[in-house]
């Protein structure tokens, strides 16, 4: 059978799993070298878990009126190719306004919001769009190093169209100064790649007397032209 | 060029638990099979804050997927999703894989969790298949290859994922 598969992404583009500065990866990077794998029948699909699984309102983390800055977030799912992924789930988690997880490992003394649960879903539309409606997080401590503190960010899961595109990865907002700083952000090598997880601010779509918006585009990889060589 | 990933983070549960995201198949359909096991790290202590993804093809070994060029067959998920417990325990119900094309039966499984930068995939074989005559892994340095070769129990299968580390799992570059 021949398959068109996914094209391998360069060196750079995702953070080696062994990152020292990020002293988590420690204890949990494999040792031995990933052994490739090519594009099957297993590979090329992936769950399509859409319909059904998302309703209107999930895509609204502000319904019962958090503090903080209401933020729009928007963008597009697309592949390696700039084509449009239709029908994608994409779920985001976050921080409230003052930098603290509704979760009882998140133990530093910031408080919690009664009005925010920090959760959303959406899918994407038929050109690959998706719209948040949402708080902007704040920044938090953790165990680090000493001061380390993570820059506000989103967490963002997207399942693209086939398992290969799986992608977990984090939104960060623009000219935050403890991006510099971060060894989570700064362990992606390529700085152009870097700067792709960083969402643009967009005064077009943002509401008047309502809430500022920020537009986030994710890219998946995109399908190889000829079956792979096996 | 694709956008980098980044770890889940100690919270991912906020985001990525599901109710019945373990439940491939619902609860009491014939022939499910429990896939249980433990997360890992190099230290062997459990993962509490990691998660698990499971895709396969159905029994019959086909995709309910556009992209399979012998066509979709509807009413199987094929997908399961388990967060760690505080004992790094992580489980799913399904059905076993059909085997694919030259291929032997196989799940394939994403890890996340904090401290893993970008997922690690691998793959769950079983133990009463010709696993020998698959193409993937027959490519595993037959030394490893055990660590992705299920163990049958009473219930269904059992798989540990050891991150690093002794017997640490074959994990693929997808």
């Amino acid at each position: 059978m021949n398959l068109i598969g996914y094209r391998r992404d360069p060196e750079g583009i995702h953070p080696p799993l062994d990152s020292p500065s990020y002293g988590s990866t420690r204890l949990r990077h494999p040792g031995e070298r990933l052994v490739l794998l090519p594009h099957g029948l297993t590979e090329i699909t992936g769950p399509l878990l859409g319909s059904g699984r998302v309703t209107k309102t999930d895509s609204d983390l502000t319904l019962r009126e958090p503090l903080g800055q209401r933020v729009i977030l928007h963008g597009r799912v697309l592949d390696g190719d700039g084509r449009a992924v239709p029908d994608a789930l994409v779920e985001i988690w976050q921080a409230n306004a003052a930098g603290r997880y509704l979760h009882n490992a998140d133990r530093w003394p910031a408080p919690l919001d009664p009005g925010f649960d920090g959760v959303g879903r959406a899918l994407t539309d038929s050109r690959g769009r998706y719209r948040f409606l949402t708080i902007k997080p704040g920044a938090y401590p953790w165990r680090n190093h000493h001061n380390a503190w993570r820059p506000a960010h989103i967490h963002f899961s997207v399942f693209g169209m086939a398992f290969t595109q799986r992608l977990v990865t984090q939104m960060y907002f623009p000219d935050d100064p403890l991006l510099p700083h971060d060894p989570i952000f700064n362990a992606v090598p390529d700085e152009r790649a870097r700067g792709r997880m960083v969402a643009r601010f967009d005064l077009a779509v943002t509401e008047p007397n309502w809430a500022l918006a920020f537009e986030f585009d994710i890219v998946l990889r995109g399908r190889d032209k000829t079956p792979e060589h096996r | 060029m694709s956008t980098p990933a980044q770890t889940v983070g100690p919270f991912l549960h906020i985001g990525l638990s599901w109710l019945g995201g373990e439940f491939v198949v619902p609860h009491g359909t014939p022939g499910s099979i429990w896939i249980h096991g433990v997360l890992l790290d190099g230290s062997a202590e459990p993962v509490r804050d990691g998660l698990i993804e499971t895709w396969q093809a159905d029994p019959d070994g086909r995709f309910d997927h556009p992209d399979d060029p012998r066509g979709a067959v509807e009413g199987f998920r094929g997908f399961g999703r388990s967060a760690t417990t505080v004992d790094g325990h992580f489980a799913v119900l399904t059905l076993l894989p059909g085997a694919l094309p030259g291929c032997a039966p196989h799940i394939n499984v994403s890890v996340f969790a904090r401290g893993l930068l970008h997922r690690v995939v691998t793959r769950i074989y079983f133990p009463q298949f010709d696993n020998a005559s698959d193409p993937v892994f027959e490519s595993v340095p037959e030394a490893r290859r055990r660590t992705l070769v299920a163990k049958s129990t009473e219930d269904g299968y059992r798989f540990d994922i050891r991150l690093q580390g002794d017997e640490e799992t074959v994990f693929f570059d997808v």
